[in-house]
């Protein structure tokens, strides 16, 4: 596949032996790192959150040493020269960055102009400008929209421009920064698919970190790198690596069709091209296997994943929460506004864990943003506890309903956890006492009880997660609302983060997940809402929408590979195959703890 | 989403297409020309030449009612203020004194001290709606860009143009910190005692803040990894040519400025004088 290396040829990045110290830290980063990429290759590099991944990227495009500094050994060649030793413009010529949070890349008024701005600061003339633009905004798809300002555009369009803003200096290597963590799996597979063409049609070098790898995968990858506290754990094809089980063993989802065949007892192997479930090479044993584990599994046991689970029997109570012909239009400009959400039907049962599904821009926020009273709506009712929520105060709704923001930053005020606890508690006047109480409740509840007298800027992000969770959950609403929860974590922060939410859940509350996580939906829900362009399509059990290939692409959800397999093997319905799954998961979870 | 008090208008106009260059010319045209000139004629006609433009714009006085409102509280308590402190500045300047109205002590009304404080408001009225519009009218970016162009360092420039950008993120920003503050029954609003708003609005500042940081840190690592800063000067991708309107309206902004300087000459004086 590399068929641009000749053999003999000087690789495009070296690093021997290289450590990196930030200078604010007390051990090394990276320990000891030989990676080589030659011309033309296309490689993840894959590892869990703090495993040095942000760190070896910065090694390579020179952040390291020119913006970030400590102490490094070892040496780092990145096409033939040591990105200590020339300015970082001098690097950048070679690598091409696109950072992970494209809205801040965003430099430019238009498109266009954004793309030109490297060449603007290189002060290419004004006339040969458009010819190379042109160019670079084709070669990443972005070419309709040259004149569109940036909030014109969605966030997969803003990564294409991003990546335009790079090629435009004719870079060799294209290096990016977990380029899927804000894009919904659509417009991530789109991605995906964008970069497998620059690859093979223009023979770029690219170099990907990601955890989420499945949808790397979507595409073929040379190699796969695998990082663990700071250091490669293995580096090799990707046959290898999924055959291997070290994925797991470091913190990173493997595809769903290779953990369902280990599962069955039919491991993937090397040689048989695992990456998609809808190419892999499967013998007919592995076949037979799965049938089998799936025939085996009693219904029960495969059954939906929280029914068993609800604390309250449902229909005892009135609904939690409901909304009724729901219509919301959001103003984008004097006189001008949009639908967000339109026609609206829906209810969450109390003690129900339920998912709101879609992609990005579908309205799941909105809707979430209206029952909470950060938006208004212009038609129709919302009923909270079946009573009518018109004329409420946001912190009368906040009262019965806890919203916690997909960005912990944007809760976080105060110093230290127990007083950002208590805030809320404070500003309603409870007494000190009963303050006392309850956070002590919550932090026992939310497992930060060894933090509770920590500065808040010590904790990590799925802790400072835990923290806001924390708040909410003090003021003892009836239902938790929470915005994409586990965006940006890997697998073992994302398992245990969710446990800890089904432990909430099963204590009484009343939980919604906003995401577009499609597994997310089918671990730990029974019941989901899809929305796409502020409709509801759909009312359903996850499975259901996820076997679905025609929902699933209406909601611009990605189905996973589970289905693929399922068809493969001859599985009529695929939903069992699923729930066979992710019963085996549950189980395997359990037993660890 | 409220709508800021004062800031771009996003609804096309004559007056969105022109080049923010030669807005900003005029603008500083009108500017300049009331400053230097105290001619109630050339007030009146620059005045009536800013509500024209005004209306020609589309935008509304509803759009920038906040500032309309506040300039026009201030420009009467102006008022109110020279005839209370100086009632016979007019008969000062003019050296005549025609009394229209006896009032107590010395605050009599003359028509000179009449005719003064006309000039006085139609200095208001001349400049203010030219200003507005000029913001009114002009995408952030390109006012920017219209400084570099009258030769402010493009760093500086660049500062400018994406602080203005950003302002509209760190606006919603700050409505969904505040709104979850609230919810967890954080009160900013007027219900509240005000040692607890601002208790309040200070738990909503502080993620603000630091969320700016963070913000600031990731552009300026974007911008220096495609070599911004790099040389001493840059090129523009984007140099919005100046049209035949554009020329017309920097001529009328040098008209404006030269008219009051030669009326200078031909009142002999900063005020034209109609009670001689």
């Amino acid at each position: 596949m590399s068929a641009a290396a000749a053999p003999g040829e000087e690789p495009l990045i070296t690093l021997r032996g290289y450590s990196f110290q930030y200078r604010a830290q007390a051990e090394p980063t990276l320990h000891d790192i030989d990676l080589e990429v030659r011309r033309g290759e296309k490689v993840a590099i894959v590892g869990a959150s703090g495993s040095g991944k942000s760190t070896l990227l910065r090694a390579l495009n020179g952040m390291i040493p020119h913006h970030h500094r400590g102490t490094a050994t070892g040496t780092v060649r990145v096409g033939g020269r040591d990105p200590a030793e020339v300015p970082l413009v001098e690097t950048a010529r070679v690598v091409g960055t696109v950072l992970q949070d494209s809205n801040s890349q965003f430099v430019g008024l238009s498109v266009a102009e954004d793309i030109a701005f490297s060449l603007e600061n290189q002060q290419v003339p004004t006339a040969r400008m458009p010819g190379r633009i042109a160019r670079a905004a084709r070669l990443a798809g972005i070419e309709d929209h040259l004149e569109d300002s940036p909030h014109d555009l969605s966030g997969g369009q803003k990564q294409r421009v991003a990546v335009a803003g790079v090629l435009v200096d004719e870079v060799e290597v294209l290096l990016l920064d977990e380029p899927l963590a804000n894009l919904d799996p659509a417009a991530g597979r789109a991605m995906v698919e964008l970069l497998d063409a620059l690859h093979r049609e223009e023979g770029t070098t690219v170099l990907i970190v990601e955890h989420r790898l499945e949808d790397v995968l979507h595409r073929d990858v040379d190699r796969i790198v695998l990082l663990a506290e700071g250091r490669i754990v293995a580096d090799a094809p990707p046959g290898e690596i999924l055959a291997s089980g070290l994925l797991e063993r470091h913190g990173i989802r493997p595809p769903l069709h290779v953990a369902a065949l280990r599962r069955a007892g039919a491991p993937v192997t090397a040689d048989q091209h695992p990456s998609r479930a809808a190419d892999i090479e499967l013998t007919d044993g592995q076949v037979e296997a799965v049938r089998d584990w799936v025939a085996s599994t009693p219904p029960a046991a495969a059954d939906g994943p929280t029914a068993a689970d609800g604390p309250a029997v449902p229909g005892a109570l009135p609904p939690a929460l409901e909304v009724e012909d729901l219509r919301v239009e959001i103003p984008v400009g004097p006189e001008r506004s949009t639908v967000a959400l339109d026609g609206i039907d829906a209810r969450v049962r109390a003690g129900e864990m339920l998912g709101v599904l879609g992609s990005n821009g579908a309205g799941k926020s909105t809707l979430a943003r209206v029952v909470c009273g950060f938006e208004r709506a212009t038609d129709g009712r919302v009923r909270i506890g079946g009573a009518d929520a018109d004329g409420w105060s946001l912190a009368e709704r906040g009262e019965r309903i806890g919203f916690v923001l997909q960005e912990p930053s944007q809760m976080l005020s105060q110093p230290h956890v127990l007083d950002e606890i208590a805030l809320g508690l404070r500003a309603r006047g409870l007494p000190e006492e009963e303050i006392a109480r309850r956070s002590e409740e919550v932090l026992e509840v939310c497992g930060l009880r060894p933090f509770r007298t920590w500065p808040l800027s010590a904790l990590s992000h799925g802790q400072r997660k835990r923290v806001t969770i924390a708040a909410v959950l003090a003021l003892e609403p009836e239902v938790l609302l929470l915005d994409e929860p586990t965006a940006g974590q890997d697998l073992a922060h994302y398992s245990e983060f969710m446990e800890f939410l089904r432990g909430v859940h099963r204590a009484g509350t009343t939980v919604v997940l906003i995401t577009h996580d499609m597994h997310l939906a089918l671990e730990y829900t029974d019941r989901v809402l899809v929305l796409s362009g502020g409709h509801l399509l759909a009312d359903e059990h996850p499975a259901a929408v996820l076997t679905d290939p025609e929902l699933s692409a209406r909601a611009d959800l990605v189905t996973t590979g589970l289905f693929d397999l399922a068809r493969r093997c001859g599985i009529a319905d695929p939903q069992q195959l699923v729930r066979c799954v992710i019963a085996a998961d549950r189980r395997e979870r359990e037993e660890a703890r | 989403m409220s709508s800021p008090v004062l800031g771009y208008v996003d609804r096309a106009g004559p007056l969105h297409r022109l080049s923010g260059v030669s807005k900003l010319a005029l603008a500083l045209g009108v500017v300049i020309g009331a400053m230097i000139g105290f001619d109630v004629r050339y007030l009146a006609a620059v005045s009536l030449l800013s509500l024209v433009l005004w209306s020609l714009s589309r935008v509304r006085v509803r759009d920038l009612a906040v500032v309309l409102w506040l300039v026009a509280i201030f420009a009467t308590l102006n008022n109110i203020g020279i005839f209370l402190f100086a009632p016979g500045y007019g008969t000062e300047l003019f050296g005549t004194r025609h009394v229209l109205l006896d009032g107590p002590w010395r605050w009599n009304v003359t028509a000179e001290q009449l005719f003064y404080q006309l000039a006085v408001s139609l200095k208001y009225l001349a400049v203010l709606p030219s200003v507005l519009l000029f913001v009114a009218t002009t995408r952030p970016p390109e006012f920017a860009s219209s400084l570099a162009r009258i030769g402010v360092p493009y760093r500086i420039a660049y500062a400018v143009s994406l602080a203005l950008r950003y302002i509209p993120d760190v606006q919603r920003e700050f409505r969904t910190i505040s709104q979850a503050q609230q919810a967890r029954g954080l009160d900013t609003s007027r219900a509240a005692s005000l040692t607890a708003r601002v208790r309040n609005l200070a738990s909503v500042l502080m993620p603000l803040l630091l969320g700016t940081f963070d913000r600031i840190e990731s552009v300026s690592a974007a911008m220096e990894l495609r070599g911004f800063g790099r040389g001493r000067r840059r090129t523009w991708l984007v140099r919005t040519p100046l049209r035949a309107p554009d020329l017309v309206l920097i001529a009328l902004a040098a008209v404006l400025v030269a008219l009051p300087i030669v009326l200078l000459g031909v009142n002999d004086g900063r005020f034209w004088n109609p009670f001689d």
